[in-house]
C-alpha cells in the first residue's frame, strides 16, 4: 500500500536544542498512526513540519506526495488539522466557524451533521470564548473535517476531555478511518494509542525509541508473560529450583516469568507436587503503558549517565 | 485574491467586531464625545464677561446712555450694586467678583460741562482674559464719549465682524481633525492587539491551514475599517454640522481620504503587531506610533498654530497628510494641495501594505 506520509532523517533544531533528531517513519494510507511521547519529546514540532507550518532543518518529507513546506497551499486543501490547544475567534459560534471554513475551502458542509458528529449541537450558537476546553477541542475536530480531507493530523485531540467526550472523539476518529482516511495522532494516553492505532511510534528527545504495532512493541520491549500464584514464600524457592525460570515475590505473590505458554502447566504441576499449597492463579503481561514508562525511564537514566 | 474567501473572512471579522461592545464604543462614540467636548469648550469661551457697576451719579441721562453703550458692546453683562453697598472694591472682594466699574457722582454734569471726570475700573489681575475684555470694552465706549464730547467724528471704523465665525473656524478644522483621529485610532488600537493576540493564540497558524491568503485576510480587515471610517466620519460631520453649525462640506475630493486613510493605518497596525514578540510589547509599540500622531498631526490643534520645529515633526507623520488633505478638500477647497496630500498618503499606504504582507507572521520560520 502507498505511503500517506514518509519521513527520512527529519531534523529540527532550535539553537542548541535538537527538538526533532533524525526521525524516519512511514504512515500507510488508510491507517491510524500514533506518536507517543512525554512532554517536550518533539511531537508537535514533527506534526507541524508535516503540516507545512514549520520548516525542517534537515531531512526528507513527503506528505500525500507533496513537500509540506514548499507545496503548503496544495497540501492544505487535502489535510485536516487539530492543533494542540485549538483556539478560534472569541466572538464566533461553532456554526459560523464551520460555515466560514466551508466557504474558505469552497466545500458544501452540513454544519448540523458535523456538529452532531462531535456532539456539539447544543453549543452551535454559543460564542467560542464561552465554550469549555473539551467543547473547543470538539469544534477543532469538526473544522478539521470540513474539507473532507484524506489525511487528518490530530495533535492531542483528547487532552483534557472527560471520558465520555473522549469516547465521542474516538468514535469520530474510527469512523474517519472506516471512510478510508489516514490519521496521524499524537497522544499521552497509551490506551488511546492501543485502542485506535495500527502503528505506534514512541518518541523521546526527538528520537523514535520504539516503533510497530502495539502488540509488536509490547512483545519486543515488554517483559515476558507472567504467571502469578498466591502461596507461601517457600513456594517461590521451590519453583525457582525446579522450573529453571526466573521467579520472584511481589506483593506477597509468587511471580514466574514464563518463556513458553506450556510453562503454565509445568509450573502448576510443580506447585501441586511441592505440597506447599497455593490459592489463586492469574497471568499478567505488560501493557503499552508499562513499556512506555520503562523505555522512557531507561532513556532518561541513560541521558543522565552520559551527561556526567 | 479571491472575493468569496475575502467576503467570508469579512463576515466573521465584522460580526466579532460588532459583538465587542467596547471596541464599537471607541470607534463610533469616542470621536463624538471628543467633538462635543471640544465644541463645548470653544463655544463656551464665547460667552460675555460679567461687569459689576456702581452708579453714584443717580438716574442721569448721560450715565444711562453710557451704560446703554456698554451693554451694546455685546461682550459685557452688567449687574448693579446700589451706592449703599459702600466701597465697590471691598464689595467685589467679599462677593468674589472680577470686574467692577464705579460711575462717580456728578459724572453727567461734568460730561455736559466738558470737565475731566474719572471712572474707576476695578479688575482682577488674576483673570487677565476678563480684564482684557473689560478694559477693551469700557475703553472703547469711553473713547466714543470723548470724541462725541469734542464734536469730532471717528475716522477709523471697525465694521462689525461676528466673533462667532472665528469660533466656528476652529470647529471647522476640528471636524477633519477628528475624522483623522478616528481613521488613526480605530485600526491602530484594535489591529495591533488582534495581530499580537492571534499570534500568541496561534490563530494565524490555524488560518494558514486554510486556503485564505494573507492578502485576503488583510483586505477583509481594510474593508471593515472603510465601513467604520465612513460611519464615524458621517457621525462626526453630523454632530459638527448639526450641533455646532460648522462649515464643512463633504466634497468628492474628501472621499478618497476615507479609503486610503484606513488602508494606511490597518497596514501600519499590522506591521506594529507583527514585529512585536508579545501582546504587551505590541501595545507599547502601537502607542509609540499612535500617540504622537494623535496630538501632532492636526487632530485637535491646527498644525499652523505650532512652532516651526513641531511643524517639522508633524510633516513626517502620515496622518498629517490625511488631515491636511481633508482640510484642503472640505474647508479650504484647495484642490491642488488636496491632490498632493492624496498622492503622499496613497504612496505611504501602498508601501505599508506591502511591508505588512511581507512581515506578517503566517507560519513559523
Ligand atoms: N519555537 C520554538 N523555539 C524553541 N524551542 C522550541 C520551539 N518549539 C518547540 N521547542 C522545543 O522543542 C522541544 C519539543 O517541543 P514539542 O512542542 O514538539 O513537544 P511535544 O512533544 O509536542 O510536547 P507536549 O507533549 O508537551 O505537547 C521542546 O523542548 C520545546 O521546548
Ligand atoms: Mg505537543
Amino acid at each position: 500500500m502507498a505511503s500517506a506520509i514518509s519521513a527520512q532523517g527529519l531534523e529540527k533544531t532550535y539553537g542548541e536544542l535538537r527538538a526533532v533528531d533524525g526521525l524516519s517513519f512511514d504512515v500507510e494510507e488508510g491507517t491510524i498512526f500514533a506518536f507517543l511521547g512525554p512532554n517536550g519529546a518533539g511531537k508537535t514540532t514533527t506534526v507541524e513540519i508535516l503540516e507545512g507550518l514549520r520548516r525542517a532543518t534537515a531531512g526528507e518529507v513527503k506528505v500525500l506526495g507533496l513537500d509540506p513546506w514548499k507545496q503548503a497551499d496544495a497540501l492544505h486543501h487535502r489535510i485536516g488539522v487539530i492543533p494542540q490547544e485549538f483556539r478560534f475567534f472569541d466572538k464566533t459560534t461553532p456554526r459560523e466557524a464551520i460555515e466560514y471554513y466551508a466557504t474558505l475551502f469552497d466545500k458544501k458542509a452540513d454544519a448540523d451533521e458535523l456538529l452532531r458528529k462531535v456532539e456539539l449541537t447544543e453549543k452551535a450558537e454559543s460564542y467560542f470564548d464561552t465554550l469549555s476546553g473539551g467543547q473547543k477541542q470538539k469544534l477543532g475536530l469538526a473544522l478539521a473535517l470540513v474539507n473532507d480531507p484524506p489525511l487528518l493530523f490530530l495533535d492531542e485531540p483528547t487532552s483534557g476531555l472527560d471520558p465520555h467526550a473522549r469516547r465521542a472523539i474516538w468514535e469520530v476518529i474510527k469512523e474517519a478511518k472506516r471512510g478510508g482516511r489516514t490519521v496521524f495522532l499524537t497522544t499521552h494516553y497509551l490506551e488511546e494509542a492501543e485502542l485506535l492505532a495500527e502503528r505506534v511510534a514512541i518518541i523521546n528527545h526527538g528520537k523514535i525509541i520504539a516503533e510497530g504495532s502495539p502488540e509488536e512493541i509490547i512483545r519486543e520491549h515488554g517483559t515476558a508473560d507472567r504467571l502469578v500464584l498466591e502461596g507461601p514464600p517457600a513456594l517461590a524457592d521451590h519453583l525457582a529450583k525446579t522450573l529453571g525460570l526466573p521467579v520472584h515475590r511481589e506483593n506477597g505473590k509468587v511471580v514466574i516469568e514464563m518463556s513458553d505458554k506450556r510453562d503454565v502447566a509445568r509450573a502448576l504441576e510443580e506447585a501441586d507436587r511441592s505440597g506447599l499449597g497455593w490459592t489463586s492463579v492469574s497471568t499478567a503481561r505488560d501493557s503499552l503503558e508499562d513499556v512506555f514508562v520503562r523505555l522512557v525511564g531507561r532513556m532518561e537514566e541513560g541521558v543522565v549517565r552520559s551527561g556526567r | 485574491m479571491n472575493a468569496r474567501r475575502t467576503y467570508a473572512d469579512f463576515k466573521v471579522f465584522s460580526r466579532s467586531y460588532l459583538r465587542n461592545k467596547v471596541a464599537l464604543f471607541f470607534t463610533l462614540f469616542f470621536p463624538v464625545l471628543l467633538i462635543l467636548l471640544f465644541g463645548e469648550i470653544v463655544t463656551s469661551s464665547n460667552t460675555t464677561v460679567d461687569l459689576t457697576v456702581q452708579n453714584l451719579d443717580g438716574n442721569t441721562n448721560v450715565s444711562a446712555q453710557f451704560l446703554a453703550a456698554l451693554n451694546h458692546t455685546g461682550v459685557l453683562s452688567l449687574s448693579f450694586v446700589p451706592p449703599s453697598a459702600g466701597n465697590l472694591s471691598k464689595y467685589m472682594a467679599a462677593h468674589d467678583l472680577t470686574a467692577g466699574l464705579v460711575i462717580p457722582a456728578g459724572f453727567s454734569q461734568a460730561y455736559l460741562q466738558k470737565k475731566v471726570v474719572s471712572l474707576v475700573l476695578y479688575t482682577d489681575p488674576g483673570s487677565p482674559s476678563t480684564t482684557g475684555v473689560v478694559q477693551g470694552a469700557v475703553g472703547g465706549v469711553v473713547n466714543y464719549f470723548n470724541l462725541n464730547a469734542s464734536g469730532a467724528h471717528p475716522i477709523v471704523q471697525v465694521t462689525g465682524e461676528d466673533v462667532g465665525s472665528q469660533v466656528y473656524t476652529y470647529l471647522d478644522y476640528l471636524t477633519p481633525g477628528l475624522i483623522g483621529f478616528s481613521i488613526l485610532t480605530s485600526p491602530m488600537f484594535s489591529m495591533v492587539n488582534i495581530i499580537a493576540e492571534y499570534k500568541k493564540e496561534r490563530i494565524f497558524k490555524q488560518i494558514s491551514l486554510t486556503p485564505l491568503t494573507k492578502a485576503e485576510w488583510l483586505t477583509s480587515k481594510i474593508l471593515w475599517y472603510f465601513i467604520l471610517t465612513f460611519i464615524a466620519a458621517f457621525i462626526i460631520m453630523g454632530v459638527s454640522y448639526g450641533v455646532f453649525n460648522s462649515h464643512v462640506t463633504l466634497t468628492l475630493l474628501a472621499l478618497p481620504f476615507l479609503f486610503v486613510g484606513p488602508l494606511l493605518f490597518v497596514a501600519l497596525g499590522m506591521i506594529a503587531g507583527a514585529v512585536a514578540k508579545t501582546p504587551e510589547s505590541a501595545a507599547v509599540i502601537g502607542n509609540l506610533i499612535t500617540f504622537p500622531m494623535m496630538f501632532l498631526a492636526g487632530t485637535f490643534f491646527p498644525v499652523q498654530s505650532f512652532n516651526p520645529s513641531l511643524q517639522a515633526v508633524a510633516h513626517v507623520l502620515p496622518l498629517y497628510y490625511v488631515i491636511d488633505g481633508m482640510n484642503n478638500a472640505m474647508i479650504l477647497h484647495n484642490t491642488g494641495q488636496a491632490l498632493f496630500d492624496l498622492a503622499v498618503t496613497s504612496v505611504i499606504a501602498v508601501i505599508f501594505f506591502i511591508i505588512a504582507i511581507l512581515v506578517f507572521p503566517w507560519r513559523e520560520e
